[in-house]
């Protein structure tokens, strides 16, 4: 298998997966729309207290992205399953695992890069500045990718099950729970005044790994949900 | 295989059925006998802690039920394994009679362990390294089984809840540092390996005699459970050493 045919078939999954994410706009929106929503909460629930807010801001803004990125996991698989596409993707002559690199990345794009775009603005509400808020585009930057690439497992192990919407979260919720204290963490401690260096390293090594593990985990998932 | 047993011949259900119940009863008594040194040598032998006083005679059941559900996490991912690199049934059948019994230990080490924090930490619960990977190792736990039962064929039941389980192993020890580098409390671990023990040593045997009985008890359950999971998928009284019949039911209800 040439390197060129391996790029050229992550390449032509990304733009399709992108294209259809164009056609139907709303759907990418609404996990969008969901984060800036349950993140606006927040202050209602425990109060406009700056200080407070301020504590609780990084962890509020994190478990919202966590929330909004398993919400759209069910796009990532559902429909190329419902329609077949899947099971021509498994017979295509580069690895599966490859094109799932591709799904993954158009994943995040639809729903992580946008996550990290807005961060900026909705961390505006929590009182955060400065340093701290370059901190958190960085770590969700960092970290987004790695849950669409956990998540992708998930969605592919409850493919076409009952119930499939609660259970991939009960499955990947729990997976998830380094990136979140990764991820915050390296938001407090550049708050605290220690920097976020040490977390966003391991931010990266939580993304290196997901990209060496993941894709394969979930090509086998994959093909045992089309047995 | 060259050696005495031919073990490959346990990998049919036919064979394995019949060796779990001779083994049954033999684990059953060695962990019964066992849990009851240990529980005497725990509650009368062991000396009163000079700091804690008698509450900290609860690790006599925390510590092994917390070595053991993370033990039995690693050998349902090992039989998870070995089913999908060898497509052997008993070995998923192996890994779903595991997963609750190592779910037991889990909620039975958090439950014990919060009846010690109350009276030595002042609290129930708190966000320390250890307990909050030991609740996750539960919700681990319960994802590889509720993912199971979502999915109705046995086949891809079995696959996905390995593929699930294996997962979750690579993801423990990632969760174990990612919580201990965010908060400890959990004192240090009085037993290890490389530096030996720091307690006296009627509690250290007392304390090892309780995981052996642990140890007993899981596989005397393991092995019960999967012949029931074995009943429940095959057609049974074809391979039992007698057929039973529905007066012997009856007999022994």
């Amino acid at each position: 298998m040439s390197r060129s045919s391996m790029w050229g078939a992550i390449g032509g999954i990304v733009r399709r997966d992108l294209l259809l994410a164009m056609r139907r706009r709303s759907d990418a929106a609404m996990s969008v729309f969901f984060l800036v929503i349950v993140v606006s909460l927040f202050p209602l629930g425990v109060g406009p207290e700056p200080a407070v807010l301020r504590t609780i801001g990084p962890g509020v803004l994190w478990v919202a992205a966590l929330l909004a990125c398993l919400l759209s996991l069910a796009r990532v698989f559902t429909a190329d399953y419902v329609d077949g596409t899947l099971e021509q993707m498994v017979l295509v002559p580069q690895p599966l695992a490859v094109l799932v690199v591709g799904k993954v990345f158009a994943h995040w794009v639809i729903s992580g890069l946008p996550i990290v775009l807005l961060s900026p603005l909705l961390s505006l509400q929590f009182g955060l500045s400065g340093e701290s808020l370059g901190v958190l585009v960085m770590s969700l930057l960092l970290g987004t990718p790695t849950l669409s690439m956990i998540g992708a497992i998930g969605a592919a192990l409850v493919l076409g099950v009952r119930g499939s919407g609660l259970l991939v979260a009960l499955l990947v919720l729990p997976l998830y729970v380094p990136v979140l204290i990764f991820g915050a963490g390296a938001v407090t401690s550049s708050m605290a005044g220690i920097g976020g260096e040490a977390n966003l390293s391991l931010l990266g090594a939580c993304l290196v790994l997901s990209l060496f593990l993941a894709p394969w985990a979930t090509a086998v998932a994959l093909r045992i949900a089309l047995e | 295989m060259s050696t005495g047993i031919n073990w490959a011949k346990y990998s049919s259900p036919q064979a394995l059925y019949p060796l779990a119940g001779r083994l049954i009863p033999w684990f059953s008594v060695v962990a019964v006998a066992l849990m009851g040194v240990g529980l005497y040598m725990g509650f009368f032998v062991a000396p009163t802690d000079f700091q804690q006083g008698e509450s900290y005679r609860i690790i006599f059941v925390h510590v092994p039920a917390a070595w053991m559900s993370m033990f039995l996490y690693v050998v349902m991912a090992i039989w998870a394994g070995i089913g999908l690199g060898l497509n052997a049934r008993p070995s998923f059948m192996m890994a779903q009679a595991i997963a609750p019994t190592g779910a037991m230990f889990t909620f039975l080490a958090l439950l014990t362990g919060a009846m010690w924090g109350k009276p030595t930490w002042g609290a129930w619960w708190v966000w320390d390294a250890r307990l909050t990977s030991e609740l996750i190792l539960l919700f681990q736990y319960a994802g590889v089984m509720l993912l199971r039962t979502s999915i109705d064929d046995v086949r891809r039941a079995d696959r996905s809840s390995a593929v699930f389980a294996l997962v979750g192993v690579v993801n423990v020890p990632i969760i174990y540092f990612s919580v201990q580098w965010w908060n400890t409390l959990h004192q240090g671990a009085s037993v290890s390996m490389s530096t030996g023990s720091k307690m006296a040593a009627t509690m250290l045997i007392a304390m090892l005699l309780m995981t052996l009985a642990f140890w007993m008890y899981s596989i005397a359950i393991i092995l019960s459970r999967v012949r029931c999971i074995m009943a429940e998928r095959e057609s049974l009284p074809a391979w039992e050493e007698k057929p039973v019949t529905i007066q012997k039911i009856a007999e022994a209800r």
